[in-house]
C-alpha cells in the first residue's frame, strides 16, 4: 500500500510533531506567569512570590456599589466572587467600566488587599444582545 | 468534488464560473452589510462599535481556515511529494495573509473603544499577530527562494511549525486569562450571542468565504499555469 520511504516520512513527521508539542506544552507550562494577562484576585491571594514593587494586572469583576469617586479620584473593589481587592486609580476611565461588568486595572500591589492602579480596561463579556432583550431578562429576573 | 481542484480541470476553469461566484457574492455581501450594518440591533453595552465584530470574526475565521490549509497540505506534500499541494497552499497563503492583518486591524478598532486600548499583549492578540508573522515568513520564501524544490520544502516546514499556533489562537482564551472576551459560539453549548446579531455574521462569513474561493481560485490558475512554463522552460534548456 505505502511505500517503504512514505512510511518513513510519516514516522519521522509524526514523532517530530509529538516532541514539538511537548516541548511547546513544557514552554508555556513554566511561562504561565507571563503569558497569563492579568491574576484574579484569588490567585493574588494564594501568591507565595509576589513581588510589590513590579507592575502587574489584576482582573475581575467591578462589585455591585462599590465605586467611590471623589474630585479626581476613584476607588473599587474588583471581585471574582471569592476573594476582593481594593483599587484606587486617578485617571480617565474607559466608557464601559460599569458595576458589575469586567475589568482588568494595571499597576502595582500595595498589599494583597490594596492595589494602586495606573491604568484601568474593560474587559467585554461573550455576551452579545441587544438592549430590548437585556431588559426583557432584567425583568423576568425580578 | 477534489478531482475539479486537479490542473487540467483548473486550467479549463472559465470566466464564467468566476462571474458565477462574483453574483452570489455581491448578492450575499449586500445583504449581509444591509442586515448587519441597519437592521441588527446595537449591543446592550458596547452599542453600535459591536457592528465591527460582523467583519472580524469572519475575517479571523478564514485566517484561521487558511492556515490550517496550508498545515495539512504542508504535512501532505512533505510525506506523500504531491505536486498539487504546494501551488495550492501557495494560492491560500495571501488570502490569509490579508485575511489576518484585516482581523487584528478590525480588532484594534474595536479594543480602542471597548477596552480603551488599541493594542495589549495578552494570548490571544500575540498568538493572533504571530499568526500574520507565519503568513508573511510563508509567502517569502516562495519569493526569494528561486530553486522550487528548496522552497517547496522551506514554506512546508513554516506551514507545518505554523499549524502548532492554531490551537493555541484557538484556545487561548479557555487556558490562560486574556483581555479577550472567550468565544460567543461554540460547539459545545448554545451560542452566548443574540440570533438577531448570529445571523448577520453567519451570512457575512458566508460572503467572505465566497470572495476567498474566487480569489483561490484565480490564483490557484495563475500557479498552475507558471509552474508549466518553468517546467517547459528548464526542459526546454
Amino acid at each position: 500500500m505505502l511505500s517503504k520511504k512514505v512510511k518513513s516520512r510519516i514516522f519521522f513527521l509524526f514523532f517530530t510533531m509529538v516532541l514539538a508539542a511537548v516541548g511547546m506544552f513544557i514552554v508555556f507550562k513554566s511561562l504561565e506567569n507571563n503569558v497569563v494577562y492579568f491574576f484574579s484576585p484569588t490567585e493574588i491571594y494564594s501568591k507565595t512570590n509576589i513581588s510589590f514593587g513590579k507592575k502587574i494586572r489584576v482582573g475581575g469583576l467591578v462589585k455591585v456599589n462599590s465605586i467611590n469617586k471623589n474630585e479626581a479620584s476613584i476607588s473599587f473593589v474588583i471581585t471574582d466572587l471569592k476573594k476582593e481587592i481594593i483599587v484606587s486609580y486617578t485617571g480617565i476611565l474607559p466608557n464601559l467600566f460599569s458595576e458589575g461588568k469586567g475589568v482588568v486595572a494595571e499597576g502595582k500591589l500595595k498589599d494583597k488587599k490594596y492595589f494602586v492602579a495606573d491604568k484601568i480596561l474593560a474587559k467585554h463579556d461573550e455576551n452579545y444582545m441587544p438592549p430590548e432583550v437585556k431588559k426583557a431578562l432584567e425583568k423576568s429576573n425580578n | 468534488m477534489f478531482k475539479n481542484l486537479f490542473p487540467s480541470k483548473i486550467l479549463t476553469l472559465t470566466n464564467k464560473t468566476i462571474s458565477g461566484l462574483v453574483i452570489l457574492l455581491i448578492v450575499v455581501v449586500t445583504i449581509g452589510l444591509f442586515y448587519s450594518l441597519l437592521l441588527s440591533p446595537p449591543d446592550h453595552i458596547q452599542g453600535d462599535s459591536v457592528r465591527i465584530m460582523y467583519v472580524h470574526v469572519p475575517s479571523s475565521f478564514i485566517a484561521l481556515g487558511c492556515f490550517g490549509f496550508i498545515g495539512m497540505s504542508s504535512i501532505c506534500n512533505l510525506v506523500f511529494k504531491i505536486r498539487l499541494m504546494p501551488l495550492l497552499a501557495k494560492s491560500l497563503a495571501s488570502i490569509g495573509c490579508v485575511f489576518s492583518l484585516i482581523s487584528i486591524v478590525t480588532g484594534s478598532f474595536w479594543g480602542k473603544p471597548t477596552w480603551g486600548v488599541w493594542w495589549v499583549w495578552d494570548a490571544r492578540l500575540t498568538s493572533m499577530g504571530i499568526l500574520f508573522l507565519f503568513y508573511i515568513a510563508y509567502i517569502l520564501t516562495w519569493k526569494f527562494i528561486d530553486n522550487f524544490e528548496k522552497a517547496n520544502k522551506m514554506s512546508s516546514i513554516i506551514g507545518i511549525v505554523g499549524l502548532f499556533n492554531l490551537p493555541v489562537i484557538k484556545y487561548s482564551v479557555d487556558w490562560w486569562n486574556t483581555l479577550h472576551q472567550p468565544s460567543s459560539i461554540t460547539l459545545t453549548s448554545a451560542p452566548t450571542i443574540h440570533y438577531t446579531m448570529l445571523v448577520p455574521l453567519i451570512i457575512m462569513l458566508f460572503g467572505m468565504i465566497i470572495y476567498s474561493l474566487i480569489i483561490f481560485l484565480m490564483k490557484y490558475k495563475t500557479e498552475i499555469m507558471k509552474y508549466k512554463i518553468n517546467k517547459k522552460k528548464i526542459t526546454n534548456n
